[in-house]
């Protein structure tokens, strides 16, 4: 199969054999990071931009880690140091990029919708890497390869996904690509912050999660953006963990053998107890490890190549 | 040598009048008459609909302070080649027109761009503020035909009350922009399903009606004359239609957009569907159709508003609130005709006898002695919307691409022929 798209913007745009695609390119991708010479040719001469509007480590080290050993130029812009202050649109900005004859770009952008406008204008590729409270699909395209890769398949596994499902991006990707692949997925938070129409989804909703833990094959747990305290959506920090934050008593619940994930970066003792954190289940570094896996598979297979 | 014209043959459909007839219209000295001895310009308007010329109660010439987006000249020549002779122009312009001398400027290049005629809209509050109230006496004097802080609402109901109250002294509506701001919270498109798979910051359709819920009550309280503008959700609808039904002196418009379009058209992150208030749902466009059909809204309005490429081209959550409305208003609203919703004359109504009622003003109509403002729609006409085309200053529309039917091919304000190439 060729994977014919110039951009990755979301995985509500890809159809299953693409998602199989990307994760079946992801294991040799692995496989070369566990070798002692953990680079590649494969994108030599190639350029990559990583355009990073938001603070970010985690991703944004990810992606160069990525293209570096895949043997790609890659240079970080960030929003500081970007002319965005100096009034320039980032339109503009990214022609400016592009002139440069970048092939690839990777947006991390807080407004919605914004690789979609790049992708309508520019001629290099556009990669997600997170875009406001839209999509972040890179992140649940590695949340999927951990899943396979720990529990051999994702359909029929009940994934809950915990907090802030109205704002957040990797929910959404998750959503959208674990359902594709079979998942049963349960959302539960606070009523203000579930969609009213998350019914769309075709995904169960609850607002209790004692009751969701159980039966749980995986739990996702959503980085709860602390800025949020004090805007109505819950009354406190300590009440938030008191009904969302996953303990121990509570993981007892879930089936054996029950992955516990968060995109990080983690809020100890809030959405996720300590000890959860460091505890058996946790794959959350393991996510962290597969990232620039899945990264990799993601800019070769956009930069034209077939999984061969 | 008379100035003699002779519109010949036409449909001619006069709500005000319940006329809907095949037969001549004289024009004399700017004038509608009766009979004229010799006709120095004959016009066939065979297969065509002569109408009153209709009239916007909701423009934004942008004019002064926004010349990049749309200014005067620009603007009435968008007005007349989508067949309005009238335009209100609303005042959240810089300066805002919360004074005497603004009101001026704006009449005054309006009677240098000549062709269709502006009545401004004067500031509720001073620099739309909502803080204190303008010399709302002195705007009217100067020619303004009502209030608004468009744009903005008044969000404190005191101001709201008390606005209501002054303005029965000179027997004008205040019109309102209904939306909580609160509850809008910085929301850039309706909140529904469509916000919800695009991630963006919804507003809820209670921003809309808990203000119009608002305004009634206000209305009720002072029995001053409440306008509702650019109405959206079916639950203003039903509650205009309930307050109308006690009596409240409250009358509505809404815009061609919500009985056309839902929220499905920002998919694609759309920013030239981006408008306040947000398309809502198809349940909304029923509603808003129902309400047009029942009386409940009185006019339709375009809310023009023009910006320009490079603002939209940005960002979702930059990219500025509005679309244009002028030039494709009314085929529009001709398909309401064609899908059963409004007869003609019914349609036609909404845009001359139900605007001049709020406006107070014996235009709108084709009376004998009447300022001849008429305009000729070819109501066959096929066309499609294309950017290039549009003779206002700025291309933010969603309907381009668009096959329309029916089309103003003539324009005539007092007296004067106009025609639409």
């Amino acid at each position: 199969m060729i994977f014919s798209r110039k951009d990755l913007l979301a995985l509500s745009d890809l159809q299953k054999e693409e998602i199989e695609l990307i994760l079946s390119t992801a294991i040799s991708f692995k496989e070369v990071l566990g070798r002692d010479i953990k680079k590649v040719p494969t994108l030599r001469g190639k350029t990559v931009v990583n355009l990073f509007f938001e603070p970010s480590t985690r991703t944004r080290t990810s992606f160069e880690l990525a293209a570096k050993r895949l043997s790609a130029d890659c240079i970080n812009i960030s929003s500081s140091s970007s002319s965005l202050t100096k009034g320039e649109s980032l339109l503009d900005t990214a022609k400016n990029i592009e002139a440069m004859q970048a092939d690839i770009i990777i947006l991390r952008h807080s407004s919605s919708g914004t690789p979609a406008l790049l992708a309508r204008h520019l001629k290099s590729s556009i990669i997600n890497a997170g875009d406001g409270t839209h999509e972040h699909p890179s992140q649940g395209l590695l949340d999927l390869f951990t899943i396979q890769e720990k529990k051999g398949t994702i359909a029929g596994l009940k994934v809950v996904i915990v907090g802030d499902i109205l704002h957040s991006r990797v929910a959404r990707s998750d959503i959208y690509g674990l359902k594709k692949m079979g998942a049963e997925i349960e959302i539960v938070g606070p009523p203000a912050m579930i969609p009213a129409t998350s019914s769309q989804w075709k995904v169960t909703t609850s607002y209790n999660l004692d009751k969701s833990v159980v039966g749980a094959d995986v739990i996702i747990l959503l980085r709860l953006q602390l800025e949020r305290q004090g805007k109505g959506f819950f009354p406190t920090l300590r009440e938030y963990a008191r009904l969302y934050g996953l303990n121990a008593s509570r993981l007892a619940k879930a089936n054996s053998g029950v992955l516990v994930m968060h995109p990080g970066p983690i809020n100890r003792g809030v959405e996720i107890a300590s000890d959860v954190a460091d505890g058996i289940s946790s794959v959350i570094l393991d996510q962290v490890t597969n990232s620039v896996a899945v990264r990799m598979a993601i800019l070769y297979l956009l930069s034209g190549h077939t999984n061969e | 040598m008379n100035n003699a014209i002779m519109i010949k043959g036409g449909r001619i459909i006069d709500p005000s009048q319940k006329m809907d007839h095949i037969g001549d219209i004289f024009i004399e000295d700017g004038k509608i008459v009766s009979s004229v001895k010799g006709v120095s310009i004959e016009i066939n308007a065979h297969g065509m609909i002569v109408t009153p010329g209709l009239i916007d109660l909701h423009t934004h010439l942008r004019e002064p302070g926004f010349e990049y987006k749309e200014n005067v000249d620009t603007g009435v020549a968008a007005a007349i080649a989508g067949g309005f002779t009238t335009i209100c122009c609303m005042p959240n312009t810089n300066p805002v027109n919360d004074n005497a001398s603004v009101t001026e400027l704006i009449l005054e290049r309006a009677k240098k761009a000549g062709k269709a005629n502006i009545l401004p809209v004067g500031a509720i509050t001073r620099g739309l503020k909502g803080e204190e109230l303008s010399e709302i006496g002195e705007l009217i004097s100067a020619g303004c035909v009502a209030i608004s802080d468009d744009g903005m609402p008044v969000m404190n109901s005191l101001i709201m009350r008390r606005a209501l109250e002054y303005a029965k002294i000179f027997g004008i509506p205040v019109i309102d922009h209904c939306e909580d701001l609160n509850l809008t919270d910085g929301g850039v498109m309706f909140e529904g399903a469509v916000s919800t798979a695009l991630g963006l910051k919804g507003i809820p359709a209670a921003s809309e009606s808990v203000m119009v819920a608002r305004d009634i009550a206000l209305a009720a309280l002072t029995g001053g004359w409440i306008h509702l503008a650019h109405i959206s959700t079916a639950a203003s609808v039903h509650l205009i239609r309930e307050a109308k039904a006690r009596g409240i002196l409250v009358t509505a418009e809404t815009c061609p957009h919500y009985f056309t379009l839902t929220d499905e058209a920002v998919n694609g992150y759309n920013t030239n569907a981006k408008m306040k208030p947000p398309l809502p749902e198809m349940s909304d466009l029923m509603e808003i159709r129902a309400g047009l059909a029942d009386g409940t809204i009185d006019a339709i309005a375009t809310d023009h508003a023009p910006h320009a490429a490079w603002e939209k081209e940005q960002e979702m959550d930059r990219a500025p609130f509005g679309i244009i409305g002028l030039e494709t208003a009314l085929p529009l609203s001709l398909r309401l005709v064609d899908e059963g919703v409004l007869s003609l004359p019914a349609l036609i109504q909404k845009f001359t006898q139900g605007p001049a009622q709020i406006l107070r003003k014996e235009i709108g109509r084709l009376c004998v002695g009447d300022r001849a403002d008429i305009t000729i729609i070819d109501p066959n006409l096929e066309w499609t919307v294309t950017g290039e085309d549009f003779k206002s200053k700025s291309k933010n529309s969603p309907f381009i691409g668009w096959k329309m039917k029916g089309k103003a091919t003539t324009g005539i304000v007092s007296g004067k022929v106009i025609e639409n190439t």
